[in-house]
């Protein structure tokens, strides 16, 4: 049961509420593959997507899992909407929560704007991401895959890779890994690490170090649309000293290190196209578990009986 | 028109006056200054267990006028500057259109006359249009009446472009107001850089942004003699370098802002814009280095930055929104409660940061209660307790992180040239 309004961040949400979440993953996961298990327990809920940012897999994802459960749900089509008229976040929140709506998923480019529009709001807020700062159901059902596979978190060896800067994945992900007890290794150029080691989260520059002994191996995607100047030479540069290919990931991680990506995924600069459809990688069950930890978010908070 | 205080203690640094006085004002001067002074006046005002100090002097303000009236007003900024007990403001010259030239200067000055009750003295641009390419009318704007040149906003990019106008700015004895940013450092930061923006997850302004432009405004200012103001100073980087030069023997200042010397960067906790300023709140150990500054005179004023924004520039996503606070209406019991109460400085020195030493910056016959200056006066009561309400504030921008803050220190009258302009929290 999660008992709060919004889900902003896995910052704030407890390691109770994150097992519980995983736990009821586990529950929906068997109605995605089983139509007949689909049962419309949110068939009076009334879900609008807001995507200031695109989206393939979160948008979708979300869409579905809200069908699943039977809810009704609309995607607000920003580019078409009054957002290209100058309306304000805060008036086109309170726009859409005088109609009926009991949950609104953004996705913004800006960090904090899913915490503003919460304030505003009488219905309950999911983030789907907002700017470098957290994309909490991303780290979700990236622990839902860990623990699906892994079984328990602790001391378990979390390497995350690329360029952590821009990642709000890793940043969530680092939340959420610390709070069930993993151990986290950060790695990339040192212009890309951000500054997360300020929080005490271990960080290096040697990827080799980072994926010693890993359980699991975290690739993230170069955010090329964010950068104001390129923090690193190149793309050869880079393939060659922080690209994850068979022949390291062999030689360092554990045997049955399972290779995560949040997806879209740069084949062949952060991950060798090799390493992304190897036996190891467990990608594509991301997408799949991300539908899974949505309908057990969305659920939950409906259950939660917070009263808005 | 003759006012007379009486029992009041009177704060003086410039005349190192601080005892229980009375002070007899006529035809706008200072007339007298005695124990029991016995003359008959139209108003006489009972001060005992007040502070009768030298106006207050506001070096860094924004007016907003012309161009942004919805943000503020000459006549409002005035308004709120008088209930703080600011007798004199100094108003930065990014207004639409910039403040650049002669007739700019003017206007200010008559709007001002017309409009304002405090003195209001302009701030001319150092580039045309603060664009940062060529000199704006320094010679000009100075002999217009211009009191200062600044870029304010942002710094002079081009180091050519800066060291020339540092160098023109002498023939005038006009001193330079420098803000301090490098902005391919700041690089779209909207917080301090630290572990609290990690966090928020926004981009952080690092302190290097700062210290490196301090660093190449100070060697400028060196190299030309120009007299080099270092606005709001944030870091404890720029507090060392600062120090470093003034041990030299150079002629630099430095002022501090109420905020930077109050808040660390973990009041950014809530993604409330109304804790967005440029520079951004700092970590506690640059707290620390600041309130050191002006213990030890490293840094010589204190001044608000006071930026007044509308709501709705407020009341959005942080990355969004507006950078700075208001901080006319704050900047006095902040003074006390922090400074004073926390045993940084003595009454006498904040008096001398918020008035006497921003005088001297200025170059103008003002900051001192002695016979035959104007009567630019403030009233103070020190032993008010109470929570800041911006609600109640006179400035048309609410938008301050002091809201529910409990300070010390309440001004009751502000007078302007022998005239009471604020009393009882209303404009006369």
């Amino acid at each position: 049961m999660l008992n709060r309004k919004d889900v902003l961040g896995l910052r704030d949400v407890s390691r109770e509420e994150i097992l519980s979440i995983l736990d009821m993953a586990s529950e929906m996961k068997k109605r995605i593959d089983n139509p007949e298990l689909r049962i419309p327990e949110l068939k009076n809920t009334s879900i609008v997507t807001l995507f200031y940012e695109n989206s393939t897999r979160t948008k979708t994802s979300f869409s579905l899992a809200g069908k699943y459960l039977g809810a009704t749900v609309q995607d607000l089509g920003i580019n078409n909407s009054s957002v290209k008229k100058g309306e304000s976040l805060i008036d086109t929140g309170k726009t859409i929560d005088q109609m009926g709506v009991d949950i609104m998923i953004m996705r913004n480019s800006l960090a904090g704007a899913p915490h503003v529009l919460a304030k505003n709001v009488k219905a309950h807020v999911i983030n789907a991401g907002d700017g470098a700062n957290e994309h909490p159901t991303q780290a979700l059902l990236d622990l839902y895959t860990i623990k699906d596979y892994k079984k328990s978190f602790d001391g378990l060896k979390v390497a995350i890779i690329g360029d952590i800067s821009h990642s709000r994945v890793a940043r969530s992900n680092v939340f959420g890994l610390k709070k069930l007890g993993a151990d986290v290794t950060l790695a990339g150029p040192s212009t890309m690490l951000g500054g997360l080691g300020k929080l005490g989260i271990h960080t290096t520059s040697d990827i080799r170090e980072a994926i010693s002994n890993a359980d699991v191996i975290m690739g993230l995607r170069i955010q090329f649309e964010r950068f104001k100047t390129m923090s690193f030479p190149g793309l050869e540069e880079y393939r060659q000293l922080f690209g994850l290919n068979a022949e390291i990931i062999k030689k360092y991680a554990k045997k049955d290190v399972l290779i995560m990506h949040p997806g879209p995924v740069n084949r062949g600069i952060e991950l060798s196209t090799e390493v992304v459809d190897s036996c190891n990688s467990v990608i594509n069950i991301q997408v799949k578990n991300g539908v899974a930890v949505r309908m057990a978010v969305l659920k939950l908070l409906m259950e939660g009986g917070h009263v808005r | 028109m003759k006012i007379l205080i009486k029992n009041g203690r009177i704060i003086n640094p410039a005349s190192g006056i601080d005892k229980k006085a009375d002070i007899l004002i006529s035809d706008g001067k200072v007339e007298k200054i005695s124990e029991n002074i016995e003359e008959s006046a139209e108003r006489t005002i009972d001060a005992a267990g007040k502070w009768v100090v030298p106006g207050l002097i506001d070096v860094h303000v924004h007016l907003r006028e012309p161009g942004f009236e919805y943000k503020e007003t000459i006549a409002t900024g005035s308004y709120a500057a008088a209930a703080g007990g600011y007798t004199t403001i100094c108003c930065m010259p990014n207004t639409k259109p910039v403040v650049d030239s002669e007739i700019m200067v003017e206007y200010i000055k008559l709007k001002a006359q017309r409009e304002a009750v405090v003195n209001v003295l302009p701030i001319g641009a150092i580039t045309k249009g603060q664009k940062g390419e060529e000199l704006a009318e320094i010679g000009k704007m100075a002999k217009a009446g211009a009191c200062a040149i600044s870029e304010d906003g942002k710094s002079v990019e081009n180091s050519g472009i800066l060291k020339t106008a540092m160098s023109y700015s002498k023939m005038f004895d006009i001193p330079v107001f420098s803000h301090c940013e490098d902005k391919d450092l700041v690089a779209g930061g909207c917080m301090n850089y630290s572990a609290q923006s990690q966090i928020m997850g926004l981009k952080g302004i690092s302190n290097d942004s700062e210290d490196v432009i301090v660093a190449r405004d100070i060697i400028l200012a060196k190299s030309t003699g120009a007299r080099l103001h270092i606005c709001h100073v944030s870091t404890k980087g720029a507090v060392d370098l600062i120090r470093y030069a003034k041990s030299q023997g150079q002629n630099v200042s430095a002022e501090i802002t109420p905020h930077h010397f109050t808040l660390d960067d973990t009041a950014v906790d809530s993604y409330d814009a109304n804790t967005k300023m440029n520079p951004p709140l700092r970590s506690k150990e640059d707290v620390e280095a600041v309130r050191e500054a002006l213990e030890d005179g490293t840094a010589d004023i204190i001044a608000t930055d006071h930026a007044p924004h509308s709501s709705d520039e407020k009341n959005c996503e942080y990355e969004k929104a507006a950078f700075g606070i208001v901080g006319l209406e704050t900047a006095l019991p902040l003074g006390i409660t922090v400074l004073v109460d926390g045993g940084y400085i003595t009454e006498n020195q904040l008096i001398e940061k918020m008035s006497v030493n921003p005088a001297k910056l200025l170059g103008i016959k003002k900051g001192n209660l002695s016979e035959g200056f104007d009567a630019d006066i403030t009233i103070i009561n020190p032993d008010t307790q109470y929570s800041i309400d911006s609600s109640t504030f006179l400035s048309k921008g609410k938008n301050t992180p002091f809201n529910g803050y409990k300070v010390r220190g309440k001004v009751e009258m502000t007078i302007v040239g022998g005239k009471i302009v604020f009393e009882k929290g209303q404009i006369k």
